[in-house]
């Protein structure tokens, strides 16, 4: 198994901890995984993505092409990696904001609102676990347990008491996911 | 009296001291720098600290300072000796660590080494030869250059609209809350040198006692770079120099 | 077992220095490295090991305080990325002229100027071929994981205080900047006083009656005594040279081309490499681990069997030098690579392959 994602966004979208949320998850199941991110201070307020690959064998480019899985949640970011979906990959994004919306045929689109689902149940700062159970409804490359141990292992233990709030985002987000086309 | 009975021990009123060794100095007849090695040589066998001391020589005329004292030397990159001491102090916090460094080395191209070893209060001392002139490479205009003096790079005379003003690092450094020790001495007679090597003594004593930056400005004479003989040169020095950078304590806490 | 960690490459350069025994590091925050220095601060190993943590006024400081650390015979570190590097050029000549060990990292971003933060490996002359002033080397260690990133900083102080050189580490800003996988090297205990000054008679730490003056020093007024000191650096080049190059091969065995890439290049050309096996191009990678000592005798071989070579690196080509010098006109050796902080993909390295190589 091997699974190569691009996640990007604005930078305070929580893009990077999700790969890494994510990162971790793979690493507790014994996986190879690798995290790059776009980096430095330019993130704040403009675009942020992280490259997270999952695999059962070493890993050799962190840096890619082209993506097994793609996760877009703002306009220039569906505008920079719709075309870098493998055929028949995966394309999640969160239309907030959108107004153009992906247009392409020979890959699987899911849309998932979860910026409106946490303004409306002020819970900003789940938004982020609430995509990544989406992913892992339709892509289950890692098991909610690894998630969660994933967490335990990221978080400082001051916010281990978060960990039940985010296990509920995940479900939230596998209900709130669905297939655009 | 025979001369062996007058080399007798008992009969000695002076000798010196054995952390100077008979390596002859290459400095010029009338400098200054002989009498401050002399005098730091002496203080680090009055206080009995020759087997602790890390001396960090600079780039300039002292840059052969290792030849002369019989302690353990790092030579620095012209203006880095703070730094170097920093590391020195840092990890062998038991050591007594100096510096000793001339204007062009502590007030020009080491200015940011030197203000923020003294702002961070590194327990060192620094020794501060400022004689207004580039010796070593032939004597050019140094930042403690006074105005309307004559250098190989101000002919005509150090022009402020032109070359800036001289820079009173020594008063600067006592601004800091880092120092502990601030002065500004002389070696140009008997009385000076005296209250130079005192100056010395506390220095030395403040970095041990972990009080923080010391710094001992000597105002000193280049009688080759200013072209004078020494004695002209120490007239100079007190008519010239000593206005605009006068003596005694600025701090000491 | 020790315990497998997820971390950033500067992550794990911090946790290794505190694990083998680095008696200071000495930094200045430049982007794509803070983290090395961020991660020491927050570890705070002066509490555990007694290491020396100290944010300096500037990288010219930063070198010049591991100068006088390296002078105690201390373990002594810094890190920056390329404009602080520059900047610490002055004291890596002296210190290589002081016959001084220490190590240095570099992960690389974009130049010339203020350039850019993303990765780059156009340090590469400035490292492999002096960049200060003189005749001097540092070895230099191309790191291309995060586990690398922790392994080489042991490796790199081991080789310094072997040879009395500097020794840098040549990252770049996806190495710095990306999790992997790491097991941390084993904790090895700092070096005591009295070690030291039995290990390393040279170092400053007081002169006791029983020795003349220790001087670290690199200035040598007479001519002869300079060429001297010179005539000993080259023999030291010489012997690691000789004895400490290092290099890894992929598929490399029945290739007809050859990729030559190292550190972020050669995780690119790797992948590159599986994608041209794929459609059935017989490619190989060599990938230098040290960059001085350069792999020069496992390229000229190789030049022996394969029909073309492609070098893979993030500048407008500096390593392909050596690689020409190693294959001395045998084969062509060809360039791709990207400029100004932009990583080749791994389809990018297969075209070129295919349009500079293959064809």
């Amino acid at each position: 198994m091997k699974e190569e994602i691009i996640i990007a966004g604005f930078g305070g979208q929580g893009v990077l901890s999700m790969g890494k949320i994510l990162a971790y998850s793979g690493l507790m199941q014994g996986q190879e995984v690798s995290w790059m991110p776009s980096y430095g201070p330019e993130q704040r307020g403009g675009t942020a993505n992280v490259t997270v690959i999952l695999s059962d064998e070493a890993i050799s480019s962190p840096v890619l092409s082209a993506y097994d899985t793609a996760i877009v949640l703002n306009q220039p970011s569906l505008d920079k990696f719709e075309s870098k979906v493998k055929p028949g990959g995966t394309l999640i994004f969160d239309s907030n904001g959108f107004h153009r919306f992906p247009s392409r045929t020979d890959i699987n689109i899911y849309r998932i609102d979860a910026t409106e689902y946490a303004f409306a149940n002020n819970s900003a700062k789940t938004m982020n676990m609430i995509i990544l159970g989406g992913l892992l409804k339709i892509r289950p490359i890692v098991k909610v347990e690894n998630v969660l141990k994933g967490l335990k292992k990221s978080l400082p233990e001051r916010h281990h008491h978060l960990l039940g709030m985010n296990e509920k985002a995940i479900h939230t987000g596998m209900d709130l996911i669905q297939k655009v086309n | 009296m025979t001369l062996n009975e007058i080399i007798n021990p008992a009969n000695l009123v002076y000798s010196k001291t054995k952390v100077m060794n008979d390596t002859p100095m290459h400095y010029c007849p009338g400098c200054s720098h002989g009498v401050v090695h002399k005098l730091i040589a002496e203080v680090i066998e009055e206080m009995n600290v020759q087997e602790k001391t890390i001396g960090i020589a600079p780039v300039g005329c002292a840059v052969f300072a290792y030849k002369y004292l019989d302690i353990d030397w790092q030579q620095a990159a012209h203006g880095r000796a703070p730094a170097l001491a920093t590391a020195v102090i840092r990890l062998l916090p038991d050591r007594l660590v100096f510096t000793y460094q001339g204007d062009g080395d502590l007030a020009a191209i080491g200015t940011a080494e030197t203000i923020h070893a003294a702002n961070r209060g590194e327990n060192i001392a620094i020794i501060f030869i400022n004689n207004g002139i580039y010796g070593m490479t032939g004597g050019q205009m140094a930042p403690t250059t006074l105005e309307g003096m004559k250098t190989s790079t101000s002919p005509n005379g150090r022009k402020i609209e032109l070359n800036g003003n001289p820079l009173n690092m020594t008063d600067l450094l006592a601004r800091l809350p880092g120092t502990c020790y601030v002065t500004r001495q002389s070696v140009h007679n008997v009385a000076n040198v005296r209250k130079t090597k005192k100056a010395i003594r506390l220095a030395f004593e403040n970095a041990l006692a972990h009080k923080g930056t010391s710094v001992v400005e000597v105002v000193s004479t280049c009688n080759s770079g200013w072209k004078m003989t020494p004695a002209d040169a120490n007239t100079w020095m007190v008519d010239n120099m000593f206005p605009e950078y006068p003596l005694g304590d600025i701090k000491n806490l | 077992m020790e315990e497998v960690r997820l971390m950033k490459g500067n992550e794990a350069i911090a946790h290794a220095a505190i694990r083998c025994g680095c008696d200071g590091y000495f930094g200045y925050p430049i982007t794509p490295q803070s983290e090395i220095m961020e991660t020491l601060m927050e570890l705070e190993p002066w509490n555990s090991t007694g290491m020396v943590v100290l944010q300096a006024e500037s990288e010219t400081s930063s070198i010049n305080m591991v100068y006088g650390a390296a002078g105690c015979g201390k373990r002594a570190m810094t890190s920056s990325s390329s404009p602080g590097v520059s900047l610490m050029q002055e004291g890596i000549s002296y210190i290589a002229g002081a016959e001084l060990p220490c190590v240095i990292v570099n992960v690389m971003r974009g130049g010339p100027g203020l350039g850019t933060i993303q990765p780059s490996q156009a340090d590469y002359f400035q490292a492999v071929k002096g960049g200060g002033h003189g005749d001097y080397h540092m070895i230099v260690l191309a790191p291309n994981s995060v586990q690398e990133m922790a392994d080489h900083l042991c490796l790199a102080f081991d080789l310094a205080f072997k040879y009395l050189t500097p020794a840098m580490i040549l990252a770049d800003g996806v190495i710095g900047q990306m999790m992997e996988k790491v097991v941390l090297p084993p904790f090895r205990p700092r070096l005591t006083e009295k070690e030291i000054s039995e290990k390393y008679p040279w170092a400053t730490l007081g002169k006791p009656q029983t020795r003349n003056p220790n001087i670290i020093n690199s200035l040598r007024l007479e001519s002869d005594e300079m060429e001297e000191l010179n005539l000993l650096l080259q023999k030291r080049y010489a012997q690691i040279e000789q004895n400490e190059v290092l290099y890894e091969t992929f598929l490399c065995e029945d290739a007809e081309y050859l990729i030559v890439a190292f550190g972020t290049s050669s995780r690119v050309s790797k992948k590159a490499v599986e994608l041209a096996r794929a459609e059935g191009i017989k490619v190989g990678l060599l990938r230098p681990i040290t960059l001085f000592p350069f792999p020069k005798i496992p390229i000229s071989q190789l030049a022996n069997q394969v029909k073309g070579m492609l070098t893979v690196e993030m500048n407008a080509g500096q390593m392909i030098e050596d690689v020409r010098l190693a294959v001395n006109g045998r084969v062509s050796v060809e360039f791709f690579g990207r400029m100004g902080g932009i990583v080749p993909s791994p389809d990018d390295v297969l075209d070129a392959l295919k349009t500079k190589i293959v064809n």
